[in-house]
C-alpha cells in the first residue's frame, strides 16, 4: 500500500501539484489521468524518488520512502520512452536490475524466462533494443521492471508512442498481465478511454488539483466538477434557471418530435451514424450551444438535418456539477 | 524538369579545392624527390623517408611529440569527461558560463594562449621543460574533449540512468554500465583530437618548449630557417597523413553506438 500524505511540489515558485492525499492498496490498479501539464508525471517521479516533493510524505507499506534515493525503492517505473539500454541485448536489459541486486546467477537465469515468457518475448531474447519494434521495446520495458518483482510498478504513459491498434492490444494484455501478478499499479494515462478501461480506480487530475478520485463508473456516472464531466467521455452541459450547472449523458437525451413537448427545443444541425448508434447534433435555441444525443439502434424514426424538435429528459438523470 | 545549373558553381568549387590542397599535394609529391632541389622533379624515391628515421634529431623529436601527446591526451580526457558529466548537474547559468569559459580556448589565439602561458610559468618561477609542453597541451586539449563528450552526452539525455537508477544501480554503477558505454564514442574521438591537436602543436609549444623537449613541429620549423629539404617534405607528408587518419577515426567514432541518434560531424 502507497500512501501520500499532503504531498507539494513547486517549481520555481510555481504550483505544479497542490496538496494531496492518497491512499493507494496493495494490488489496485490506479489510474493518475489528465491533460498534459496536470502534474500527473511529476506525481509518479515523487513516488519513483526522481523529483522531491516540496513537502509531505510519502510511504510505501508504512516506511517513509520520502528521502530514499530512487535506487532504494522498491518499486519500478516504466518510462515513457521506454529507456532501454542501447548496448545492451534484451536478456541484459532485463538481467541489468537484478545483477544491481546481486543476485544468484541461477535466479537470474529463472527470473529473465519468467519475465520473457509473461511477455512473449521468449524468442527475442538476443536482440538489440533498436532489431525490435515499438511494440516488442515496450515489452522489453514492462519485463526488465517486472523481472524485480516490485512491490508496485509505476508506469508513463506506457502506450502513449504506439498506434492505436497496437495499443488496445497491449492494454488488455497489460490488464491480463497485472490481475496475473497481483502487484500494485500506477499508472499515468492523457487518454480517458485507456483510464476507463484498465483502471479499478482514477484520479482526475487538473492544474496541479485532484478533481476527483473514484472508479471508472463512478467518474462516468457521476461526476462531480465541470472538468470531470466534459474530460471523460462525451456530455452535454446545461443551466438551471438558478444558473447551477448540471451535465447529461448523449444517451440520457430523448429526442421528441413536437418541439414545445422537451424541457428544451432546438434543430437538428448533423446527424452521425456511428453503427451501434447515431447522433444527432442538435443547435439549442435561445442558447449558443449544441448538444449530442446518441439514439441507439432501436431507434427507427427518421431524423432529418434542418428539422426542428424537442429535447427532452428525466430528471433523475441531471448531475449537479456545481455553478 | 530538371533545372539548369550554373557551370560557375562547379568551377568556383573546383578552383577552391586547388587553392587549399596544391600546396599540400606539392609537398608530398616532392617528398618522392630524388633531387635535393624542390624546384625540379627528376623521379621518385623513398630515399628521403628513410634518411628521416636514421636522423637522430627527428627520432628525438618524434620521442618527446608522442610523450607529450599521449600524457596530456590521457589527463585531457580524464579531466574534460569528468568536467562534461560534472556541468550536467550545476544550474543553467552556471551551466553557460562553464561553457563559454570552456569554449574558449578553442578561439582565443594559439599565440595568446602561449604567451600567457610562459608569462605564468615565468611568475611562478617553473623552468620551462617537458612537463611545461604537457600542461600547455591539457589546457587547450581539455576544450576538444569537453566539447564532444558533452554533445554526445546531451544527445543520451538524462532517462537511461534513470532507469538505471530505477533499476537499483548505485551512482557509481549507474555511470560504469551505463553511462560510459553510452559516451565511450565520444570520450575516444575527444581523445583522438587531443591527440591530434597536441601532434600538430607549433605555437603554444614554441613558447614554452624547454631546450632540451623540442617536438616534431618545433624541429621542423627549425630546419625550414635553413630551406626546405625533402626530408621535411618527407616529414610534413607523415603528419598529414597521420593527422587526416586521427580526424576521419574521430569522426567514424561519433557515429558509432547502437540504436543512437547518429552524429557523425564534429561539433566544431
Amino acid at each position: 500500500m502507497i500512501e501520500l500524505v499532503n504531498v507539494e511540489k513547486h517549481f520555481a515558485g510555481q504550483t505544479v501539484v497542490h496538496p494531496l492525499s492518497l491512499r493507494i492498496e496493495a494490488g489496485e490498479f490506479l489510474t493518475l489521468l489528465g491533460p498534459s501539464g496536470c502534474g500527473k508525471t511529476t506525481i509518479l517521479r515523487m513516488i519513483a524518488g526522481f523529483e522531491q516533493p516540496t513537502s509531505g510524505q510519502i510511504t510505501l507499506d508504512g516506511a517513509d520512502l520520502t528521502n530514499l534515493a530512487p535506487n532504494r525503492r522498491d518499486l519500478n517505473l516504466v518510462f515513457q520512452h521506454y529507456a532501454l539500454f542501447p548496448h545492451m541485448t534484451v536478456r541484459d536489459n532485463i538481467a541489468f536490475g537484478l545483477k544491481m541486486k546481486k543476485m544468484a546467477a541461477a535466479e537470474i537465469r529463472s527470473r529473465i524466462d519468467e519475465a520473457v515468457a509473461m511477455t512473449q518475448l521468449t524468442p527475442l531474447v538476443d536482440r538489440y533494443p533498436h532489431q525490435l519494434s515499438g511494440g516488442q521495446q515496450q515489452r522489453v520495458a514492462i519485463a526488465r521492471a517486472i523481472a524485480n518483482k516490485p512491490k508496485v510498478l509505476l508506469l508513463d504513459e506506457p502506450l502513449g508512442a504506439l498506434d492505436l491498434q497496437l495499443r488496445k492490444n497491449l492494454q488488455s494484455e497489460l490488464k491480463q498481465l497485472q490481475r496475473s501478478l497481483g502487484i500494485t499499479f500506477v499508472y499515468v494515462t492523457h487518454d480517458q478511454e485507456e483510464a476507463m478501461m484498465l483502471s479499478d480506480r482514477i484520479v482526475i487530475l487538473n492544474n496541479g488539483q485532484v478533481e476527483q478520485i473514484g472508479t471508472p463508473r463512478e467518474i462516468y456516472r457521476s461526476p462531480s466538477t465541470l472538468f470531470t464531466a466534459t474530460f471523460v467521455g462525451e456530455n452535454n452541459i446545461f443551466s438551471s434557471a438558478q444558473g447551477e450547472l448540471f451535465a447529461i449523458r448523449p444517451e440520457k437525451l430523448i429526442a421528441v418530435r413536437e418541439a414545445n413537448e422537451g424541457k428544451r427545443s432546438g434543430v437538428i444541425q448533423d446527424i452521425h451514424y456511428l453503427g451501434s448508434v447515431h447522433q444527432l447534433i442538435v443547435q439549442v435555441d435561445q442558447e449558443p450551444m449544441t448538444v449530442t444525443i446518441a439514439l441507439d439502434f432501436t431507434d427507427e424514426r427518421p431524423w432529418n438535418i434542418g428539422e426542428h424538435i424537442g429535447i427532452d429528459w428525466d430528471l433523475r438523470h441531471e448531475v449537479m456539477i456545481g455553478s | 524538369m530538371r533545372t539548369k545549373r550554373s557551370p560557375w558553381l562547379g568551377i568556383h568549387a573546383l578552383v577552391m579545392l586547388i587553392f587549399i590542397y596544391v600546396p599540400i599535394a606539392m609537398i608530398i609529391l616532392f617528398s618522392f624527390n630524388e633531387s635535393r632541389l624542390s624546384a625540379e622533379w627528376s623521379g621518385f624515391t623513398l630515399d628521403w623517408y628513410t634518411s628521416l628515421f636514421q636522423n637522430e634529431h627527428v627520432m628525438d623529436a618524434l620521442k618527446n611529440t608522442l610523450i607529450v601527446a599521449i600524457t596530456s591526451t590521457v589527463a585531457a580526457t580524464i579531466l574534460g569527461t569528468l568536467a562534461a558529466i560534472g556541468v550536467r548537474r550545476v544550474a543553467r547559468k552556471l551551466k553557460l558560463a562553464t561553457n563559454a569559459l570552456l569554449y574558449l580556448p578553442i578561439v582565443i589565439p594559439d599565440i595568446i594562449m602561449g604567451i600567457s602561458l610562459l608569462v605564468l610559468f615565468n611568475l611562478m618561477e617553473i623552468d620551462l621543460s617537458r612537463w611545461t609542453i604537457i600542461i600547455a597541451h591539457i589546457t587547450f586539449s581539455i576544450s576538444y574533449v569537453y566539447v564532444v563528450v558533452t554533445s554526445r552526452l546531451s544527445t543520451m539525455g538524462k532517462q537511461l540512468e534513470e532507469a538505471a537508477e530505477d533499476l537499483g544501480a548505485s551512482p557509481w554503477q549507474t555511470f560504469r554500465f551505463v553511462t560510459l558505454p553510452q559516451i565511450l564514442p565520444g570520450v575516444v574521438s575527444g581523445a583522438i583530437i587531443a591527440f591530434t591537436m597536441s601532434l600538430d602543436d607549433f605555437m603554444v609549444s614554441f613558447f614554452v618548449a624547454g631546450p632540451s623537449s623540442t617536438t616534431l613541429p618545433i624541429y621542423i620549423y627549425g630546419q625550414v630557417k635553413r630551406g626546405i629539404s625533402p626530408e621535411i617534405n618527407a616529414l610534413c607528408t607523415l603528419l598529414i597523413l597521420v593527422s587526416v587518419a586521427l580526424i576521419f577515426l574521430a569522426q567514424y567514432m561519433l557515429g558509432r553506438g547502437k540504436g543512437q541518434k547518429k552524429q557523425r560531424m564534429l561539433p566544431f
